[in-house]
């Protein structure tokens, strides 16, 4: 167990380090670069106007009906990965035989009827509504 | 991996993260040089594609102009807006950077050298890339302005569109991988990146799989937001994106971040369908050779996807969320279940390439059919073919009221 994950203290190290790199460039920043700041520079950036109205806008709500379609689709591929490694020796070895292959077509079938129910409910579609 | 701990070429024991920490310091260097070299190749190619010299004047032939943006960023005032939310703001230039840092872990650049070589590395990679979407929107929240705002949800949108196609095309390799490592190997190093590499020795997997090169390569674009996928960071329609309000350094990062990615995603690319370090038919090269080969297969695609910028024009964004969900997605799944159909039964490696082949063609017809205009139908792009003839100002409309002169 520890031999599959020893190698991932290498994650560990990288961290900080990558930290660390940001952090000396905003370093140099501060010492080598003019700190003045004034109100006109505090304000928001609207093409050189005064920026109109409030500043945070509103997001449409199809953003997240995306970020749902998304969760879904995603966690399917992570049931995918250790089936994907694993289905031909399944195939070979065990006695329920090709079934693990037909159990996963079943298994993205189902997902594919999610997806055409969006698709027909126009999810895909970026309509103004 | 003790058998390739740098201490042992120079014959002292050193712990083992002491040896990780040395090969991340070289990736640092590496890096830096790439992101230098990177923006000066990308604003020379653009150059010769629209008949210019680019830059000239710093350096020979230029070459230290990249050297001079760095100075002028890290001189520069780093403003932050004064309504803007400070903790998101400024930690968001590490969250967007870090992660892809990362990436560099299980990258291999010879058969040896890498910083480790991650059992599950090509879960790991997507799995950290989907964690720089959080500084994108970190900075796009954060900044209090409603460009940087509408800048960063589509970022987050267009980047999680294209994850999903990616990441299905990822497993279709993976089994193709699997069912040639059952056979002589071991299975479990088909989510390797370095042991799908070492599996390419005869037959590049874009032989296998031209239709998931295709898919990854335009996924790619859009996950690094080049064009034709820029809509995050469209200068006509959102000023710049979630980066409008980062100055200095602090935007420095965000672009350092996104030049890393070019270089690590086109790597990746190259790993998996390339064949890496590999020569392609057959040969054992050595590991000098094994270096010029990643870097060779890597820059002509760098190349290719900085010529992409100048060669197409910029897609609406629904036609980009359409075209992730309506067209890759479906031919991501099929190319899936078509490898796990003819490999259960046991059909050889030619035909997991020619079914794959035959659905690429697949959905070239159908993007040429989409795309093309009828003849004589109802369609959209009618072209004048006559000009309106200029309206030609013979004499001077102005009234006096206009010209000052009143009474």
């Amino acid at each position: 167990m520890s031999e599959l994950f020893s190698n991932y203290g290498a994650v560990l190290v990288a961290i900080p380090v990558g930290a660390m790199l940001v952090l000396t460039a905003l370093l140099a920043t501060k010492l080598l670069a003019p700190q003045r700041r004034t109100a006109l520079k505090g304000q928001v950036y609207e093409c050189g106007m005064l920026p109109i109205g409030r500043n945070w806008a509103q997001v449409h709500v199809r953003y997240y009906t995306y970020a749902l379609l998304f969760l879904v689709f995603d966690v399917e591929v992570v049931f995918l990965f250790p089936w994907a490694v694993s289905f031909l020796g399944l195939v070979d070895t065990s006695d329920i035989g090709r079934t693990v292959l037909w159990q996963m077509v079943l298994f993205i079938g189902t997902l594919l009827v999610g997806l055409a129910y969006a698709w027909r409910k126009g999810v895909f579609d970026w309509k103004s509504n | 991996m003790p058998d390739l701990v740098l201490g042992q070429f120079a014959g002292v024991d050193m712990p083992d993260w002491v040896d990780a920490l040395l090969r991340i310091m070289f990736i640092v260097a590496l890096m830096t040089v790439n992101a230098f070299a990177l923006i000066y190749l990308e604003r020379k190619i653009l150059a010769r594609f629209q008949a210019r010299v680019g830059p000239t004047r710093t350096g020979p032939i230029g070459t230290l102009q990249s050297i001079a943006d760095a100075l002028k960023l890290v001189t520069k005032e780093d403003v932050r807006p004064s309504t803007a939310d400070r903790w998101a703001f400024e930690l968001a230039p590490y969250i967007a950077f870090v992660p892809v840092f990362l990436i560099f872990v299980p990258m291999p650049f010879t058969e040896t050298w890498f910083i480790r070589d991650l059992n599950l590395g090509l879960l790991y990679v997507f799995g950290v890339l989907g964690l720089n979407i959080v500084g994108v929107i970190m900075a796009g929240w954060g900044s209090d302005n409603k460009y940087a705002l509408l800048g960063g949800v589509r970022a987050a949108a267009q980047a999680i569109s294209y994850e999903i196609p990616m990441l299905l095309i990822v497993v279709s390799v993976v089994m193709v991988a699997a069912g040639r490592l059952a056979t002589d190997g071991d299975v479990s190093a088909a989510v390797s990146i370095n042991g799908i590499v070492a599996d390419q020795t005869t037959t590049p997997y874009i032989l296998l799989q031209p239709l998931g090169f295709v898919i990854f390569l335009i996924g790619a674009l859009a996950e690094l937001h080049r064009p034709p996928f820029d809509m995050p960071i469209a200068e006509s329609e959102v000023v710049g994106g979630y980066f409008v309000e980062y100055s200095g350094m602090r935007w420095g990062m965000f672009f350092l971040a996104e030049y890393t990615a070019l270089f690590l995603i086109v790597l990746l690319a190259s790993s998996i369908f390339l064949g890496g370090w590999n020569w392609p038919f057959g040969a054992d090269v050595g590991l000098g050779l094994q270096i010029v080969l990643t870097l060779v297969k890597t820059s002509v695609m760098i190349v290719l996807v900085i010529s992409s910028r100048a060669l197409f024009p910029r897609l609406r964004i629904d036609q980009l969320m359409s075209f992730s969900w309506k067209v890759l997605l479906p031919f991501a799944i099929v190319q899936v279940l078509a490898n796990g159909i003819i490999m259960a039964y046991g059909g050889p490696d030619w035909v997991v390439g020619l079914v794959s082949f035959a659905l690429l063609l697949a959905l070239f017809g159908l993007v040429f059919a989409l795309t093309r205009t009828r003849k004589g139908g109802d369609t959209t792009r009618t072209i004048q073919t006559t000009p309106a003839r200029p309206r030609v100002i013979t004499s001077p409309e102005v009234t006096a009221v206009e010209a000052g002169g009143g009474d």
